[in-house]
């Protein structure tokens, strides 16, 4: 390795990860922490830390000045960012490669190109990844709107070109519904933002996420496969697979393909994801964004590929060449990871930091569990609620789901209140079970009341 | 006076929003299930009720202050 110093920039689970990948590369980790985490267990772990400053996020890791000097006054010669934090802030990738240090993760010109949703989208057409198809620009006329929708398919979606937020949309499944509904919504848009321009987009019903794993050295890139990630409540994602069942083999080749494709125009270096929303009614998936960074659930993608994500991103950013080469990366079985929140599922998933007396968790071949606990922990409130994973990998999904339940019926948290009711209530539902979701199916699944006991209501909320 | 306890550990707040006024000011009225501020917990914000009526005397965490669960975040006089 050409580096020997590595400052995680980062805290929880991930830092614990971090820091297992660096000492299996041997080398020296230092981790970076705030007051309300000096007894986490990546302080513990790590050779060396130091302190980033007080609790709030904000006065620790995503203080850019405070995280820079703890970098310099460390001696440190690389820093991984994790997710979430600064991994994704152009300035931050800027700063540590202007003092000459290595940053796990694309250069600053990537993370910026790519965090701007209007450069990825064309980075994307340019690389022949289909997105959302949509008009150019603003439609002014229901005969301009007519002619648009007809070549982006119906349903469409009609938004105020002007507007934001979701406001004032409408669907139209026909062009009478379209003649219908878009004098309306000019008329709308007239009203709130003074212009009557309308915009229009193909309405994806009940879609699906799935995303693609890439890793690039600037030159050559790979893939590992994709990820299911469609059960999602508030926009977060709770439960992921890999691979995606719902797609035939020669779709999967062409959305990996065309991840690859982008990884290699824009010569990324490290690990990245792109996420796509797939339409199972068309087959058709399309590109929305690009995240250059570890994710959460890369896991998953380990599992079924053999592949370290984290200490080949460690490496490639350290200028070596990708390890594998696309042939050499296969695919084996399935997996499964589940987010285990300090949440009470049955009280409206109100936020739940106590402390953790005892902990058993089981081990097994094809068992996982990525997290930060240990006895005695008492989990801090200052940040978000992700205690760990729990990732099953076995030779069929339904295997996998069947492992999964398992391992959460033998997993014992004493003292807190987490997830685990709700993954093992999704882990027997039949549709879940069929493989039979999308990117809308959780929350209403919640509400009609499919989490027993039947949720409380009263109290804080 | 009665105190108002944290129901939660996290980060207290005075005001629904940084630009806004606070929740209570000396003198206000409380009634049973007035909202008096809000712990950040987790990212999720939760409302600090008081339990009983009565008038407002003083904040006694400061604004943006980390506090414990049981915390005395206010007091009032019944």
């Amino acid at each position: 390795m050409s580096i020997s110093r590595l400052f995680i920039a980062n805290r929880g689970e991930i830092a614990v990860r971090i820091i297992r990948a660096a000492k299996e590369l041997g080398v020296t980790t230092i981790q970076g922490y705030s007051e309300g985490d000096a007894d986490m267990l990546a302080v513990k772990l790590a050779d060396e830390s130091v302190c980033l400053g007080a609790a709030q996020s904000k006065d620790s890791y995503l203080n850019m000045p405070k995280v820079m000097e703890a970098i310099k006054s460390a001696n440190a010669d690389a820093v991984h960012p994790g997710y979430g934090f600064l991994s994704e802030s152009p300035e931050f990738a800027r700063q540590v490669e202007a003092a000459g240090i290595v940053f796990v993760g694309p250069s600053a010109a990537t993370i910026e190109r790519m965090g701007d949703k209007v450069e990825a989208r064309i980075a994307a057409e340019a690389a022949g990844i289909p997105v959302v198809p949509g008009s150019k620009g603003r439609i002014d006329t229901v005969d301009e709107a007519a002619k648009v929708a007809a070549e982006v398919r119906y349903p469409v979606m009609i938004k105020a070109a002007a507007g934001g937020g979701g406001r004032g949309i409408r669907v139209a499944d026909t062009e009478e519904d379209l003649r219908k509904l878009a004098p309306q919504a000019q008329s709308e848009a007239q009203a709130a933002f003074g212009d009557g321009g309308l915009y229009l987009e193909r309405a994806i019903r009940s879609p699906r996420h799935i995303e693609v794993q890439i890793l690039g050295d600037g030159t050559d890139a790979v893939h590992c496969f994709e990820r299911e990630c469609s059960l999602q409540r508030r926009r977060q994602k709770v439960w992921e697979e890999a691979g995606a069942m719902c797609l035939d083999e020669e779709t999967r080749q062409q959305l990996c393909a065309s991840a690859v494709a982008l990884a290699k125009d824009v010569q990324y270096r490290g690990a990245g994801t792109l996420e796509y929303l797939y339409d199972e009614a068309t087959n058709e998936f399309f590109f929305i964004e690009m995240n250059t960074r570890i994710q959460v659930e890369h896991p998953v993608s380990e599992m079924i590929t053999g592949v370290d994500l984290v200490q080949e991103m460690i490496r490639v950013c350290c200028g070596e060449k990708l390890d594998a080469s696309q042939d050499q990366i296969r695919r084996s079985g399935h997996s499964i990871e589940v987010r285990i929140n300090a949440e009470d599922p049955h009280m409206q998933f109100m936020p739940w930091p106590g402390k953790l007396e005892a902990m058993t968790v089981p081990k097994g071949e094809g068992v996982r569990f990525d997290h930060f606990l240990y006895e005695g922990y008492q989990i801090p409130p200052f940040y978000d609620s992700l205690l760990g994973k729990v990732i099953v990998h076995a030779p069929t999904r339904a295997e996998a789901i069947a492992k999964l339940k398992n391992v959460l019926q033998g997993i014992e948290l004493k003292g807190l209140k987490t997830t685990m009711p709700l993954h093992l209530a999704l882990a027997d539902d039949a549709a879940v079970q069929s493989g039979d979701f999308h990117t809308q199916w959780l929350e209403p699944w919640l509400e009609a009341g499919n989490l027993q006991p039947i949720q409380k209501t009263g109290g804080a909320s | 006076m009665a105190d108002i306890q944290s129901p939660l550990p996290g980060t207290f707040y005075h005001r629904p929003a940084p630009e806004d006024e606070p929740f209570k000011s000396e003198g206000d009225g409380v009634s049973a299930g007035d909202t008096i501020g809000l712990v950040e917990v987790m990212k999720t914000f939760i409302d600090v009720k008081s339990e009983i009526a009565g008038t407002f005397k003083a904040y006694v965490a400061e604004d943006g202050a980390p506090v414990t669960a049981g915390e005395t975040l206010a007091r009032l006089k019944p």
